[in-house]
C-alpha cells in the first residue's frame, strides 16, 4: 500500500523583546541562575502579572506575516499543570480567544493554513546535578515572551516542512521579532504525524514529536516516525496517540506519555489580566508599517538589478546581509558587484570570524569605496581583497588605507611597458620556452612582472603588454 | 471617651493637634492588645518595637499635613505582604514566609504616614467565614469571646473591635470585610473592584479580592479609601473610579435617595431579629429624606453557587503555587517529585482549603467545565444584570449582613452549610463587582451586634457612604463598644 503522511506543526518562537511579558525583568540569555527575576515571574504570592505591549505588537506583525485575521479582543488563559520549573502551577496562555487566526503561507508550491497564533509565556529550567542527585531551578527564563504558531495538517513531506520553517525563521529575522535560532532555543517546534493510505480523506491517529532541535534533526525524525507508524499499520496494529521525544543520537523517537496519560490542564479565562482589545487603527498601522520581507525583497532584486535568482537568494539569506546589499547598491555600487562581493569575500570573512551576519563590523561605505577604486581602474581586484581583509575588523578609510600602503594600480603604461622589457631581458629562458610553445612560461611572465609592480599593476595590461613585446621581437 | 476608642479621624486630628503623640496611640493599643489579645488572637504577628520606632519617626518629622490618617496605627490582614515582615495567609505553608516587597494598599497607607501594629489574624487563605480555619488558631469575638468574630477578615474586625488598633485593611471576596465587620459591631466597606490594588494581597479568587478598611464609622471608611483607591500600574485590574475625596464630599444630607430593599435579602432563614434592625435602617434613613421601596432581584438567589463554583476555580489555580518548590512548607519525607508535592499539599493544606481546591480543580476538569464553570459565568452575567435593572429604580441596596449574629465557636465546623449560608446576601456584590458596606445597626437579644449592608451602583462608593453616614448621625450603634473592652 502507498502511504501518505500528514503533518501540522506547532513551533514556538521566542520574542527578542527586552523585557519579558509579564513584567520588567532582562530576557538577556545566559545570565547566572536566578539573576533576571522579580516577584511576578518568579510568582511570588500576590504578584501580579502586567502584559507588556512590545509582545501584542510582535505578535501581530507575525500574524500579518503569516497572513492570519487579528482578534480585536484576545484574552489570556491559565493552563494548570505542576511542574518544578513552573513557579506558579500555571503557565499564562491563550486558548479561547488568541491573537491570530486563519493564516496561510506558500511554501515548496504548497499552501500551509496557519490555525492560530498565540502568545504565552515561556517556563524556567531545571539543572539535574548528576553527583548528588539534586535538581536546581533556574527562573531565568520564566516569563520570556513566546508566541506558539500551530499549522492545519498541510504538510506531506519532510521537505514542505523544513521549507516552512525556513520560511518562518526568515520572516522573523526580517520582522526583527525574533533571531529564530534553534539551537538556543529561541525557535522550538513539535510534529504532529500521522498516517493514511495515499488518497485517505481521514486522519489516522497522531503522534505528537518534541525535542526536535535543528531542522537536519526534524527531517530525520519526520523519516524515522512515518515509517515506525507504516510499519505498525502494515503489521495489523494501532498506532497509539501519544507524545514521543525525538532521541538526536540515535535517530529514534521514544514514549514520553499516553493519551491516558495526558494532562488535563483545566484551562480557565485568566482574571488578573484584562482583555486585549486592538484597534483597526492599531493593526492597520503595523500592517503599513511591516518591513519589505525576503520573498518580496528577491522579486524586486530580480526586477530592478536584474539579480540572478542564486544572487537574490544568497544576499536575503538574513536581514542584515539584504540590507547591507541595499546601502552599498544606494552608495552606488553596480548591483552584480555588490552581490559578488558579499557572496565571496563578506561570508567568507564573516565565517572565519565565527560572526552572524548582524555582527558585521564593515561598514557599507567601505564595501562601496572599494568597489568604486576597482570601477574606477585604481586598484586591481586582487589589491582591493587585500584591503578588504585588512580594513574588515577596523572602521579604516579605504583610500588611506591605500594610500599609507602604496597600492594605488599602476596607471603609467610606459612604467608597465619598461618593467616588462627587463622581465623580458632577465629571463630570456622563460621567453625562449614561451615562443617554443610553452604557455605556462607565459604565466610566470606575468608574475614575474606583478612582482617587480608589487602587484599594483592592473593584471590586462600586464597581459597586453607582454604579448605586444613577445610577439613583436 | 477612652483613646483606644476614638475613631481614626478623631485620633488624627489629636495628633496634629499636639493633644496625642504618636508614640503615646501605639502605646496605648499596644497596651489593649498585651492585655487582652493573648484570649482574643486578633495577631499573627504584633510588631511591637517596629511599630514604636516608627511612630517616633513619624513625631520626629512631624507632617499632619500628608493625611488626615497621618501617625494612626492599624492592623493589616496578614494576607497582604510586607516587607521583610512574615505573611502568613493564615497557613502552615506560609508559616515563615516573609515577603520582599509591600503591597501596593500597605505603601499606600504607610505613605500617608500609618503605623502598622500587627498583622490580623484570618481563615487560611481567607477561605472561611468564622476566622477559625487559620492555623493560628480561632480568633475571638471582643463582643462574646465564645462567639466567632466572623471572616475571613476576623483578626482584623476583632482587633479593631476590642481598641488594639484605629482601623484595619482586610480583603473581601465573598464578604470577608463586610461579614465580620457586621458581626464586631464596625464600618467595613468592600469598593467597587478594580478601586484598590491587588498587587501583593495574596490572592484567593482574582476577579473577586478586593482591599478595604474595616473602621468605626463610614467616615473614616471615606478616609482610608481615599488613601488606598486609585489605578496601580502593577496591577491591570485597578481601574480610575476618578472618587476625587471622598471624605471631603461626604454629607449626611440624602433627601431624596431611593433605598431598595430586596425581597430575596428578607425571606427564609433570616433571624425575625436580625430582620427588625434592618428594616429600622431603612426607617431613619427614611426620616432623613430617602425613599424606600421594594425590589426584587430573584438572581440573587443563585449567588451562593454561582460564587462557590467561580471563586473555588480561581483558588485552585492560585493556590497551585504552593508546591514546596521555591518557598515556604515542604513535606520532610518523600520519594519523588509527585510525592513532594503531595504530602507537602496534603500536610501544609487545610481542610477547608483542600475542599475548596478540590471542588476548583473539578469545575475546571475536562467534561466538567461546560457543566460547571461556564455555566457559572452565565449565572454570574445574569445576577450583574438582575442587580443592575435593582439600580435602575433605586440608588442603593439595603440588606442585612448575614441571616444571623456571631455563631458559637466550632458551630459553623460542624455545619460547612451554615457556615457558607452566612455569605448569602454579602457575595452578590462579589459577584456584580460593586461597592458595599457594612455597618453597625443595634444588637440582637444576646448583645451581639447586627449588620446592615448598602450596596451601591458601580463607582457608588460615595453613594454609600453618604446613606451611612447620615444613618450614623441620627444612630449611635457604631459607637458602642464591646463589654470586655472596658468601656471608657
Amino acid at each position: 500500500m502507498n502511504w501518505e503522511i500528514v503533518m501540522g506543526l506547532e513551533t514556538h518562537v521566542e520574542l527578542s523583546t527586552e523585557s519579558k511579558i509579564f513584567c520588567s525583568c532582562s530576557t538577556g540569555f545566559g545570565g547566572a541562575p536566578n539573576s533576571q527575576c522579580c516577584p511576578v515571574c518568579m510568582g511570588l504570592p500576590g504578584a501580579l502579572p502586567v502584559l507588556n505591549e512590545k509582545v501584542v505588537e510582535y505578535g501581530v506583525k507575525v500574524g500579518l506575516a503569516l497572513g492570519c485575521t487579528i482578534t480585536p479582543v484576545s484574552r489570556f488563559d491559565r493552563k494548570n499543570y505542576f511542574y518544578p520549573d513552573l513557579p506558579k502551577g500555571y503557565q499564562i496562555s491563550q486558548l479561547y480567544a488568541p491573537l491570530c487566526r486563519n493564516g496561510r503561507v506558500e511554501v515548496a508550491g504548497t499552501t500551509i493554513g496557519i490555525h492560530e497564533i498565540h502568545m504565552e509565556e515561556d517556563a524556567g529550567k531545571l539543572y539535574h546535578d548528576p553527583e548528588t542527585g539534586e535538581t536546581r531551578c533556574d527562573f531565568n527564563r520564566c516569563g520570556v515572551p513566546l508566541l506558539e504558531i500551530v499549522t492545519e495538517p498541510d504538510f506531506r513531506t519532510a521537505q514542505q516542512v523544513v521549507a516552512y520553517l525556513e520560511l518562518l525563521r526568515e520572516h522573523l529575522q526580517y520582522l526583527g521579532v525574533s533571531d529564530g535560532k534553534m539551537e538556543e532555543g529561541s525557535l522550538r517546534c513539535d510534529v504532529n504525524l500521522s498516517v493514511r493510505p495515499v488518497g485517505g480523506d481521514t486522519l489516522g491517529t497522531r503522534t505528537e514529536m518534541k525535542n526536535l532541535g535543528s531542522f537536519k534533526g526534524i527531517a530525520r525524525a519526520i523519516a524515522y516516525e512515518s515509517q515506525r507508524q507504516i510499519a505498525l499499520l502494515e503489521r495489523g496494529e494501532r498506532v497509539a496517540q501519544e507524545t514521543r521525544r525525538f532521541d538526536e543520537e540515535r535517530g529514534e523517537t521514544f514514549s514520553m506519555r499516553s493519551k491516558e496519560e495526558a494532562r488535563d490542564y483545566r484551562y480557565f479565562p485568566e482574571p488578573d489580566l484584562p482583555p486585549v482589545v486592538l484597534s483597526q487603527e492599531y493593526i492597520k498601522h503595523i500592517r503599513d508599517h511591516l518591513p519589505e520581507l525576503g520573498e518580496a525583497k528577491r522579486r524586486r532584486y530580480a526586477q530592478e538589478y536584474q539579480l540572478p535568482e542564486y544572487d537574490g537568494q544568497m544576499v536575503t539569506s538574513h536581514p542584515a546581509l539584504a540590507r547591507f546589499f541595499e546601502e552599498l547598491v544606494g552608495l552606488g555600487a553596480p548591483p552584480k558587484q555588490g552581490a559578488n562581493w558579499i557572496m565571496g569575500e563578506v561570508l567568507g570573512a564573516l565565517s572565519e570570524r565565527g560572526l552572524s551576519p548582524e555582527q558585521l563590523p564593515m561598514p557599507p561605505k567601505t564595501l562601496a569605496r572599494l568597489i568604486a577604486l576597482v570601477a574606477e581602474g585604481k586598484l586591481n581586484r586582487n589589491t582591493a581583497v587585500k584591503v578588504f581583509q585588512a580594513v574588515f575588523d577596523t572602521d579604516e578609510d579605504v583610500d588611506e588605507y591605500v594610500a599609507a600602503h602604496h597600492l594605488e594600480q599602476v596607471q603609467d603604461v610606459e612604467l608597465v611597458e619598461k618593467t616588462v622589457a627587463l622581465v623580458l631581458e632577465d629571463n630570456p629562458r622563460s621567453v625562449a620556452d614561451y615562443r617554443g610553445g610553452k604557455e605556462k612560461a607565459f604565466g610566470f611572465l606575468v608574475g614575474q612582472t606583478m612582482g617587480r609592480l608589487q602587484g599594483k599593476a592592473d593584471p590586462q595590461t600586464v597581459r597586453r603588454v607582454l604579448l605586444e613585446q613577445l610577439t613583436k621581437k | 471617651m477612652k483613646l483606644t476608642h476614638l475613631t481614626a479621624l478623631e485620633l488624627g486630628r489629636a495628633i496634629a493637634q499636639g493633644d496625642v503623640t504618636i508614640p503615646q496611640a501605639t502605646q496605648a493599643a499596644l497596651e489593649e492588645m498585651a492585655a487582652r489579645d493573648e484570649r482574643l488572637n486578633s495577631c499573627i504577628t504584633i510588631l511591637e518595637e517596629q511599630a514604636m520606632e516608627r511612630s517616633e519617626a513619624l513625631q520626629r518629622g512631624l507632617k499632619p499635613g500628608l493625611s488626615p490618617l497621618y501617625g494612626v496605627p492599624l492592623l493589616l490582614k496578614d494576607n497582604l505582604c510586607t516587607q521583610g515582615v512574615r505573611t502568613t495567609c493564615g497557613s502552615k505553608l506560609l508559616e515563615h514566609y516573609v515577603p520582599p516587597y509591600n503591597a501596593t494598599a500597605v505603601d499606600r497607607v504607610e505613605g500617608a504616614g500609618g503605623v502598622c501594629l500587627g498583622k490580623g489574624n484570618l481563615d487560611e487563605f481567607a477561605m472561611g467565614s468564622t476566622t477559625e480555619t487559620s492555623h493560628f488558631g480561632p480568633t475571638r469575638n471582643p463582643w462574646e469571646e465564645s462567639r466567632v468574630p466572623g471572616g475571613s477578615s476576623g483578626g482584623c474586625a476583632a482587633g479593631v473591635a476590642a481598641g488594639f488598633a484605629w482601623y484595619a485593611l482586610g480583603s473581601d471576596t465573598g464578604g470577608s470585610i463586610r461579614q465580620p465587620a457586621g458581626y464586631c459591631g464596625l464600618t467595613g466597606i468592600k469598593p467597587t473592584y478594580g478601586t484598590v490594588s491587588r498587587y501583593g494581597l495574596i490572592a484567593y479568587a482574582s476577579s473577586f479580592d478586593q482591599v478595604g478598611p474595616l473602621c468605626r464609622d463610614a467616615a473614616d471608611c471615606a478616609a482610608v479609601l481615599d488613601v488606598i483607591q486609585g489605578r496601580d500600574l502593577r496591577d491591570s485590574t485597578t481601574v480610575d473610579g476618578d472618587y476625587g475625596g471622598l471624605l471631603a464630599a461626604l454629607t449626611p444630607d440624602i433627601r431624596g435617595l431611593r433605598v431598595g430593599l430586596p425581597v430575596e435579602c428578607f425571606g427564609e432563614g433570616l433571624n425575625p431579629q436580625v430582620a427588625r434592625r434592618v428594616q429600622e435602617v431603612a426607617g431613619v434613613l427614611e426620616s432623613r429624606g430617602a425613599a424606600v421601596t421594594w425590589v426584587t432581584i430573584p438572581e440573587l438567589e443563585w449567588g451562593m453557587e454561582t460564587y462557590y463554583v467561580l471563586a473555588s476555580a480561581e483558588a485552585s489555580s492560585n493556590l497551585a503555587r504552593y508546591d514546596g518548590v521555591k518557598y515556604g512548607f515542604r513535606a520532610k519525607e518523600y520519594k519523588n517529585l509527585t510525592q513532594m508535592y503531595e504530602n507537602t499539599r496534603s500536610q501544609g493544606f487545610g481542610k477547608e482549603a483542600k475542599v475548596r481546591i478540590l471542588l476548583g480543580t473539578f469545575v475546571l476538569s475536562a467534561g466538567y467545565y461546560e457543566a460547571y464553570y461556564k455555566k457559572a459565568l452565565a449565572v454570574q452575567a445574569q445576577v450583574k444584570e438582575g442587580v443592575k435593572r435593582a439600580f435602575g429604580v433605586c440608588d442603593v441596596l439595603l440588606t442585612p449582613v448575614t441571616p444571623n449574629t456571631a455563631p458559637r465557636l466550632g458551630e459553623s465546623l460542624t455545619n460547612p452549610m451554615e457556615m457558607y449560608l452566612s455569605d448569602l446576601y454579602t457575595v452578590p456584590a462579589n459577584l456584580a463587582g460593586l461597592p458595599a458596606l457594612s455597618m453597625p445597626c443595634g444588637v440582637d437579644g444576646q448583645g451581639l451586634p447586627v449588620g446592615a449592608q448598602l450596596v451601591g451602583p458601580r463607582f457608588g462608593e460615595q453613594v454609600i457612604l453618604n446613606a451611612a453616614h447620615a444613618y450614623q448621625q441620627e444612630t449611635d450603634h457604631h459607637k458602642r463598644v464591646p463589654r470586655g473592652g472596658r468601656v471608657g
